[in-house]
């Protein structure tokens, strides 16, 4: 059976060139913090990784930390907000979005039971953040100011600069969970005006268990992991160097196809909306027209239910992903389509198809033919 | 990435009910003695069950859903199981049965299939309602939730669907549940959240 593979917002296929690289580590093996032969190979491929990934989004290679991922990179932020206002900050409040990675929300969610204040911007239809309530939120009482730059379900991407400056306007330090936008779009860390930013490996063909945090100079920092002086104090923990050298082979070429891969992901992305949009009746495109991940596609089908709809498509070697309550076990669906005021219905039968380098047109043709029976026959089921 | 369809998320017999379901009620001629429909758009799920009925046997049933596919394959196991069953009979199907007959649903899955045997009874007061009889059945099966003060969870299911009870406070106020030992507390609480899903209440 044909397989594609529309999954890449969740995680994506490892690069041939970053298998390649990671398998070359094999003979430094030797801890990058050792003086010796051994640890100094492996440094050096740490610091060629470190100047891959800072070049990538624009910044200066001091001012990279490893981390073992963007969920690590968040949290080392709100860590470091967290410590601010214990230290007697006279900041106190952190302002995020309704519509953040779990790796963001739930952490809110946490320093909210611990006391901590924290308030949510809506987002509008297109899942854009909605900047006059952003403007009406922001105050000298504001410590950090985190947006997402692009969102992992609906693809939507935020105003990074413009917000990022309205946050300096009011004296708070500005993040940024750009794990979707980092290797996909430009990402420039000094013209965005950025003071952290978190970014993962695997999200750009790279490997699991590895990302990265971008600190600008002078910012506050406070080490989330601590233990050993690696990452001069930064982030404890023995270098990862076959992820870190992997990570720095996927920022290479992401760079270097970076835009190419727009205009194709984007046009095979269009190509995909628009025959679904012809070919089924009663779908409805999420998230914002234009101003989104070339590659990532959100569609709802009334009186189809998602969890099926990725079930039939997966029987059919399809693999998606839905905002349903049923996928997750949970009885509610998407937060994050539900923020953008979707029916409930829609969201329970939202389908997320994501594109990434080995996506070919023949993929998406393979699925243009198999999709419209499965929704015809899940509204031939349906009560609706 | 040989084989990795093979070893799927549920049981084989889930995913032939899921792909081929039976007696599915995708002809508008079907003609029904009994009608019951339950579930909520706000979980997700929602199962319509239409029986005919023939000297108290149920002889034919069509049904539609709309949700994952446990709930599909839940009511079309469902369907098969009960055709051929007397009215009795399928009054006392539980989740349980069906579940057992699918070869099991993961746990998190379980309250899909719950749907099922609620739309099919609802369908069977339905067809006796309409002959004007009382209903001999739903006696049998009720179990006393709290036995202090003698609850049984029909009661707790009936006032939850006529919307007597639309609160815990307000169910408690009216049977006066947990107010002895206490010890039915939580087992009402699951009960009542249950009874509100089904009834989209």
């Amino acid at each position: 059976m044909k397989t594609v593979y529309l999954d890449n917002n969740a995680t994506t296929e490892v690069a041939k060139e970053v298998l390649e690289a990671m398998d070359g580590v094999g003979n430094a093996y030797g801890n990058a913090s050792s003086m010796h032969a051994f640890g100094r190979e492996s440094s050096r491929l740490i610091e060629q990784a470190r100047h891959q990934i800072a070049k990538l989004i624009g910044s200066d290679d001091d001012e990279i930390i490893f981390t073992s991922g963007g969920t690590e990179s968040d949290n080392t932020v709100f860590s470091i907000a967290r410590d601010l206002i214990d230290q007697g900050s006279e900041r106190k409040k952190i302002v995020t979005s309704s519509i953040e990675h779990p790796a963001i929300i739930e952490t809110c969610r946490y320093l909210v039971s611990r006391g901590y204040l924290i308030q949510y911007v809506p987002v509008d239809a297109t899942g854009k953040v909605k900047l006059d309530v952003l403007e009406k939120l922001l105050g000298d009482d504001v410590l950090l100011v985190s947006i997402m730059a692009a969102n992992n379900e609906t693809g939507t991407i935020q105003d990074i600069k413009n917000i990022s400056s309205m946050a300096h306007a009011c004296g708070a330090l500005f993040h940024t969970d750009a794990v979707q936008a980092v290797g996909k779009l430009q990402v420039d860390v000094h013209d965005m005006d950025i003071d952290y930013l978190s970014l993962s490996g695997h999200k750009f063909h790279g490997p699991k268990g590895i990302g990265a945090l971008y600190i600008r100079k002078g910012v506050p920092f406070e080490a989330f992991v601590k233990g050993g002086h690696q990452e001069q104090g930064r982030r404890a923990g023995t270098y990862n160097t076959a992820g870190i050298v992997g990570l720095g082979k996927a920022a290479e070429l992401a760079l270097a196809y970076m835009n190419d891969e727009h205009t194709r992901l984007w046009d095979l992305r269009e190509k995909l909306r628009k025959e679904i949009q012809s070919t089924i009746p009663e779908v409805t495109v999420n998230g914002h027209p234009y101003d989104c991940l070339p590659g990532t596609l959100n569609v709802s089908f009334a009186r189809a239910e998602g969890e099926s709809i990725l079930l039939m498509l997966d029987l059919n070697g399809i693999a998606v992903s839905t905002g349903s309550a049923c996928a997750t076990g949970s009885l509610e669906p998407s937060y994050v389509l539900l923020a953008s005021g979707l029916d409930i219905e829609l969201a329970h039968g939202s389908i997320r198809f994501s594109l990434g380098r080995f996506t070919t047109e023949a993929d998406i043709e393979y699925v243009l033919r198999t999709l419209p029976p499965i929704i015809k026959r899940l509204r031939e089921i349906s009560t609706l | 990435m040989s084989g990795f369809t093979n070893d799927w998320v549920y049981s084989d017999t889930v995913k032939e009910h899921f792909m081929n379901p039976k007696n599915l009620w995708d002809d508008d001629s079907f003609q029904y003695d009994g009608f019951g429909q339950v579930g909520s758009l706000a979980c997700g799920d929602q199962m319509r069950v239409g029986i005919q009925v023939r000297d108290d046997k149920i002889v034919d049933l069509r049904w539609q859903t709309y949700g994952c596919a446990s709930a599909i394959a839940s009511t079309s196991m469902m369907s098969v199981m009960v055709i051929g069953m007397t009215l009795e009979e399928a009054y006392n199907l539980t989740p349980a049965m069906i579940t057992e007959r699918l070869g099991g649903l993961p746990q998190h899955k379980f309250h899909c299939s719950v749907l099922g045997d609620k739309a099919l009874r609802a369908a069977i007061d339905d067809y006796l309602d309409k002959q004007g009889r009382d209903n001999p059945y739903r006696r049998r099966v009720a179990k006393v939730i709290c036995e202090c003060k003698g609850i049984t969870d029909h009661r707790i299911e009936e006032l939850v669907k006529t919307k007597q009870a639309t609160t815990i406070d307000e169910l408690r106020e009216i049977t006066q549940f947990g107010t002895v030992c206490g010890k039915c507390r939580y087992k009402v609480h699951q009960l009542f959240e249950e009874y509100k899903h089904i009834y989209n209440v």
